[in-house]
């Protein structure tokens, strides 16, 4: 005999008469058994990494997309009133007698004295526009001074045309910056002429880009007096001697005061068109870009919902992934269960032993997916590319996913094993 | 002590019963080194597992230092495992990924024996197999021979009535087993440890102080082993 064992006696033990493991040993088990698995544990961690990481990246990219549509079109101005000719609810190209909108429309809506700024007559139509080096077909707007302030106009360079243009119709006109980068380029455009259909208008304003756009972006038109437009560049006269716009837009200083404002210019336009007597249809539209918003956000939540739902079926991927690792373990494991068991495990202990083996797989690995899947939309919106922060929504909903697929996939399986007979699990090949 | 009186165990498989046990009257004293042979099939894993509170027989009684095991329900009977009986097994079973140390502690977990206790007595048993300088051990770092002594520390780390070991040497070596039985033997005789193994080897039944024989269900010779092995 090589190996003497040394001569000492195991005396009997006193222990607490208590069965079962308490709550800190059973901690301490779970926590053991997953580092002693370090390749299990890491491979049945990574189906929810993924999972969570993609719900949480999905969420917070179509969050913060939806966010930029909707700031863009608010960036239009929500307390905007825009006026068009034709009859409510109906398509374009309609038929009957509709008296054009004119300026005597914007006249007696300016002499309301509602608390708006404008309102701002706009008369648009296409006309070619040449710069020394390139000419474009565009859409040249005639308006008013104030139309700087109701559509939140900021200056790239240059500056707006003044009341003075207006009522003397300079040729002057305002680029918009798309426009303007076509006609020149990078180059300088103001203090340059340009000919709108024929007649040189100098350049003295380049404007800021306003991105998105509620009716034809502002950034491809060019802005020209009202003025300019009526009497020089456009035939704008209507057979009864009135002189025609397009829309007439304004910005209600108080949001409460939209629904009023619309209100009274309904009925002061229905007044002046004479439809009040005959109780016939408006031939006008007043429209708040508020209801184009609401109807905007239900596309872009459905958008949201659509992603959250692509990134949950890989989550429920991730938690067949917890499922298949572990019936794939199952012999070892089910050994493992019927030793602990022949040894004096209670079914409890091994099913708390397995829970606490889930619970913590799935949180660590739901932690893990959360700061994995945050750092695309973090990074985006620190260097200023998306403004896309992550939501306590997303985190709170793919954590608890996360742990209900670990929990229901997890100790599944382990229930089963549990249940066996001791000798059955020892016996499992 | 056991005391075992007419037990019966039918395992039934659908249509067909299996009569494993058919009526085993025997009494084990505490101390005593017990070896159970017999023919393949005759029962004796069945006897060992009916033993080791692991099943419960169909009839008859079974008494376990007084305790009459027949009328426990599966909370009570892991409560007597882990009290009163040791295992070892053919196959070892040591948690793979664990340290010699770690599988010798796991069984006291489950009877509420704080952790220094724990460490201290799973020390001491390693120590009493020869595996004092192994504790930190892997079982894929051991032989077959030195996993079968952490199996058996950890049978003896909780000082039970009873050492239950079916084919404790099936699957080693002769040299290796004899080591084992040898080793066995001494703790029997030096810590007054119960001993019970089921082998088909006269050999390795030969260290033991009384063997029993089944054959078909029933002990058909019981008798004292006049010159034990060693
Ligand atoms: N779980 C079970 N279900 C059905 N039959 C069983 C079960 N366990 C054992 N048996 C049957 O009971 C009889 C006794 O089996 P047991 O395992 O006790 O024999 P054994 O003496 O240990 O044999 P061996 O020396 O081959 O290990 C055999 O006929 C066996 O097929
Ligand atoms: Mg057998």
């Amino acid at each position: 005999m090589s190996n003497q064992p040394v001569r000492r006696v195991l005396e009997p033990v006193s222990d607490t008469g208590r069965n079962g493991l308490d709550y800190r040993e059973l901690l301490k088990v779970s926590l053991d058994s997953l580092l002693a698995n370090r390749l299990r544990t890491f491979l049945t961690m990574l189906g929810i990494i993924i999972g969570v990481a993609s719900v949480v990246s999905l969420m917070t990219l179509g969050n913060g997309a939806s966010n930029a549509i909707t700031s863009q079109f608010s960036a239009l101005g929500t307390n905007v009133l825009t006026i068009f000719n034709g009859r409510p609810n109906r398509g374009p190209g309609q038929s009957g007698n509709i008296a054009p909108l004119t300026m005597s429309d914007y006249k007696a809506i300016a002499r309301m004295r509602l608390p708006i700024v404008g309102p701002v007559p706009q008369f648009s139509s296409s006309a070619t526009i040449a710069a020394p080096v390139a000419d474009k077909s565009a859409t040249v707007l005639g308006t008013t001074t104030d139309y700087a302030k109701v559509q939140n106009i900021t200056m790239d360079t240059g500056s707006f045309f003044t009341d003075g243009n207006v009522q003397g119709a300079s040729q002057v006109v305002v680029l918009g910056s798309s426009l303007k980068t076509y006609l020149f380029g990078s180059g300088e455009a103001v203090g340059e002429t340009v000919r709108i259909n024929t007649l040189a208008c100098r350049v003295i304003g380049v404007m800021a880009s306003k991105g998105g756009g509620g009716f034809g972006s502002v950034d491809d038109q060019a802005l020209v007096p009202i003025t300019l437009a009526h009497t020089r560049l456009f035939a704008a006269r209507t057979s009864d001697g009135n002189l025609r716009v397009s829309t007439i837009s304004l910005s209600v200083i108080n949001a409460d005061d939209i629904d009023f404002t619309q209100q009274r210019i309904q009925m002061t336009l229905r007044d002046l068109r004479k439809l009040k007597s005959d109780g016939s249809e408006d031939d006008f539209n007043v429209i708040n870009q508020a209801s184009f918003l609401s109807s905007l956000s239900n596309i872009t939540t459905l958008l949201t919902t659509f992603l959250a739902a692509i990134a949950g079926i890989s989550l429920l991927v991730g938690g067949i992934g917890i499922m298949n690792i572990m019936l794939v373990s199952v012999t070892e494991r089910t050994k493992e269960i019927g030793l602990r068991r022949a040894v004096g495990a209670q079914s409890r202990d091994i099913l708390l032993q397995f829970m606490i083996e889930a619970v913590v797989l799935s949180l660590l690995g739901g932690f893990i997916g959360v700061v994995l899947g945050s750092i695309l939309p973090v990074a985006l919106t620190i260097t200023g590319t998306f403004n896309a922060p992550v939501t306590l929504n997303s985190v709170i909903i793919s954590l608890s996913v996360s742990l209900a697929t670990g929990l229901f996939f997890g100790i599944w399986p382990a229930r089963n094993a549990a249940n066996l007979n001791p000798i059955q699990a020892l016996r499992h090949e | 002590m056991i005391t075992i009186e007419q037990m019966t165990k039918v395992y039934t498989m659908g249509e067909i019963e299996v009569h494993a046990l058919r009526g085993v009257n025997l009494t084990i004293n505490s101390g005593e080194f017990v070896a159970i042979m017999g023919p393949s099939g005759s029962g004796k894993s069945t006897l060992m597992n009916m033993i080791g509170c692991l099943d419960t027989p169909t009839s008859g009684r079974y008494a376990l230092d007084g305790i009459e095991v027949a009328s426990l329900n599966d909370n009570d009977l892991s409560a007597v495992r882990a009290r009163k009986l040791g295992f070892v097994f053919q196959q070892y079973m040591l948690l793979p990924r664990q340290s010699a140390l770690a599988n010798v502690e796991m069984p006291m977990l489950y009877r509420g024996i704080e952790s220094k206790e724990r460490a201290r007595r799973a020390q001491v048993a390693l120590e009493l197999v020869g595996m004092g300088n192994r504790l930190d051990h892997r079982p894929n770092e051991l032989s077959g021979g030195q996993q079968q002594r952490v199996a058996i520390a950890r049978a003896l780390a909780g000082s039970p009535s009873v050492i239950l070991a079916d084919e404790p040497t099936g699957a080693l070596d002769s040299t290796t087993s004899e080591e084992i039985m040898y080793m066995l033997k001494q703790l029997n005789r030096e810590q007054k440890l119960t001993i019970i193994i089921v082998t088909h080897e006269s050999d390795i039944a030969a260290y033991a102080d009384r063997i029993v024989t089944i054959r078909d269900g029933v002990v058909t010779t019981d008798r004292k082993n006049e010159v034990p092995h060693v």
